[in-house]
């Protein structure tokens, strides 16, 4: 019964993409290309998304529009490294499909603790998106 | 224990060893980067460091609790392994380690948290964990009735297996561009994985009691209440990992699930302690006992772990430690807390020798027990700290930046790095004598 349910449970997930719409403005394919960037740099050994990732550098799930969506400011700090952050080799292309990544993680919600309502029954509901 | 059979488990407990020693060193290694953060930048960095000490750790677990499955098995089987399978199965593994830790050496990554290698690495480890359980069930058959450890032993092999495919979901489009989706996934993964190894471990802790007891009416392996408790961690593995994203914006479901099926850990929080005074009690009789006493210490980091677990489990709480050291504190408080402590209780009580183990433990060794504990006590507690002090500052609305709140936690993360030294000290010790140990033909 309990194996049961948990097959249930996971393929509730795994069928999860039929049943909800896409993020506006963002091409999901280069966003997915992009999350391999952020894989192939092992970003999240130093950054978060919604508090998951490591620890020694700021989350980044708003950095997009924290930085009004400026692809040359955001470039220049994938590239050129800051304190303990060292500089990478990426490319344009590389460049690009990262920030279309960071434009879906932006897009998905707003990641600041201080954006979530407490709720009577002990959960917590993100206070809408900005 | 029965001695004069060969133990299969013997070469998973070297390499292991090994794995724990090199993961300990990176581990110094990458807390000295939060003091000094420009130590190493260019050559390693926490960009290779932390996958090198986060992967070794985990497969000093992983592999050690390989080696007690195979252990206890060939005390309970009446067949060994198959010999070729069993080679096979650690020549996979040995692939796998040297390409991951290769790959990581060069800057060549590609994977997820606690996986950052390139997936062409997990493919050995998948073969190699579908031939164990291949000599799982070839051993456990012949055993006439299954004690709880060895269901428990099976489950976490069996989801394992499962919860390891899982991980490599993201490989396909289809979950990689829907990113909660995706997220989701990738956290049900961590959580469920860490519950099958702990069903491995969790299960050697217990048949390591029911060898050690004496009092019949304290064996455990058949009672309805270790029973009870093995349905109540499967729950908790299959459904209990969604705390790790309640700040996500997934379904409420899965979220609510999470929140309830972890409320459940109560009970063992509760059990833990009505059990209190007789654990007390059977461990003023085993204490010169030395596998005993690290199953002494587990016990003691199950009742930290658990209550802060409990609490982190509360969404409401979970939003002031999500995201910070409090939620590393409970990693290093159950991995090294728990899951190494049952491990090293297991490798001392399958290698010590017969002529030494009902032997009280040299000062040495006796004295080393205790730093590692009190270093343990140290960096959980600076973790915690420090952790705390984010949480305020990422709650509060006019906090200063994240460098100026990390530059804050400089002396904590000192005291951190010298307990995490200290840890590495002493579980060096504990390594070489094993390792020692691993050296005698004859028990």
């Amino acid at each position: 019964m309990l194996c049961i349910a948990f097959l249930i449970f996971s393929f509730s997930i795994y069928l999860r993409p039929l049943n909800v719409r896409d993020f506006q403005g963002v091409d999901k394919v280069k966003a997915a290309e992009g999350r391999l960037v952020w894989q192939k740099y092992n970003c999240q050994s130093c950054h978060q998304l919604y508090g998951l990732g490591g620890y020694l550098g700021p989350d980044l799930t708003n950095e997009y529009s924290k930085f009004a969506g400026s692809s040359d400011v955001l470039k220049a700090f994938f590239k050129g490294g800051f304190k303990q952050m060292p500089t990478y080799n990426l490319s344009n292309k590389e460049a690009d499909l990262l920030i279309e990544f960071l434009k879906v993680t932006d897009a998905s919600g707003n990641g600041d603790p201080q954006n979530y309502k407490l709720l009577k029954d002990g959960m917590i509901e993100q206070n809408g998106k900005k | 224990m029965e001695k004069n059979k060969p133990n299969p488990g013997k070469p998973y407990f070297r390499i292991s060893l090994y794995l724990l020693f090199f993961g300990l060193l990176a581990g110094v290694l990458s807390a000295i980067i939060y003091i000094l953060p420009e130590f190493l930048k260019e050559d390693l960095g926490l960009i290779k460091l932390r996958p090198l000490h986060v992967s070794s750790v985990m497969f000093w677990i992983i592999i050690g609790a390989t080696g007690c499955v195979y252990s206890g098995l060939s005390v309970l089987s009446k067949v060994p392994p198959i010999k070729a399978l069993a080679n096979i199965q650690l020549v996979l593994w040995l692939i796998a380690l040297v390409g991951i830790f290769y790959s990581y050496f060069i800057g060549d990554f590609g994977g997820r948290e606690y996986w950052e290698f390139n997936p062409i690495w997990a493919l050995p480890i998948l073969l190699s964990w579908m031939l164990f359980l291949v000599n799982f069930i070839r051993m456990a058959r012949t055993i006439k009735r299954w004690p709880v450890y060895v269901w428990m032993w099976m489950s976490g092999i069996v989801f394992f297996l499962f919860v390891f495919v899982e991980n490599y979901l993201w490989i396909f489009p289809y979950f990689r561009e829907h990113f909660i989706t995706d997220m989701t996934i990738q956290w049900k993964v961590n959580g469920s994985l860490v519950g099958a190894i702990n069903q491995m471990l969790y299960g050697t802790a217990f048949f390591l009691m029911d060898k050690i007891t004496k009092n019949e009416n304290n064996k455990i392996g058949y009672s309805k209440l270790a029973f009870g408790m093995y349905f109540l961690g499967l729950a908790n593995l299959m459904f209990n990992w969604g705390h790790h994203i309640y700040t996500l914006p997934t379904d409420n479901y899965i979220r609510y699930i999470a929140y309830l099926v972890s409320m459940t850990e109560w009970i063992f929080f509760v059990k833990i302690i009505y059990n209190w005074r007789k654990n007390v009690k059977e461990a003023l009789t085993n204490y010169h006992f030395f596998p005993y006493r690290f199953l002494m210490a587990a016990d003691f980091w199950v009742f930290m772990n658990l209550g802060q677990a409990i609490l982190m489990s509360i969404p409401v709480l979970n939003i002031y430690t999500h995201g910070t050291h409090v939620t590393v504190a409970h990693a290093m408080g159950t991995t090294i807390g728990i899951n190494s402590m049952i491990l090293f209780a297991a490798v001392f009580m399958f290698l010590t020798p017969k002529k030494v183990i009902n032997k009280p433990p040299s000062s040495l060794l006796n004295g080393v027990f205790w730093m590692t504990q009190i270093a343990l006590f140290f960096l959980f507690i600076s973790l915690n700290i420090s952790g705390i002090i984010k949480g305020l500052w990422q709650r509060d609305p006019n906090h200063g930046s994240f460098a100026e709140m990390m530059e804050s936690l400089r002396p904590i993360f000192f005291v951190l790095m010298l307990s995490g030294s200290l840890l590495t000290i002493g579980f060096s010790i504990f390594i070489g004598t094993l390792i020692n140990y691993l050296k005698i033909k004859k028990y």
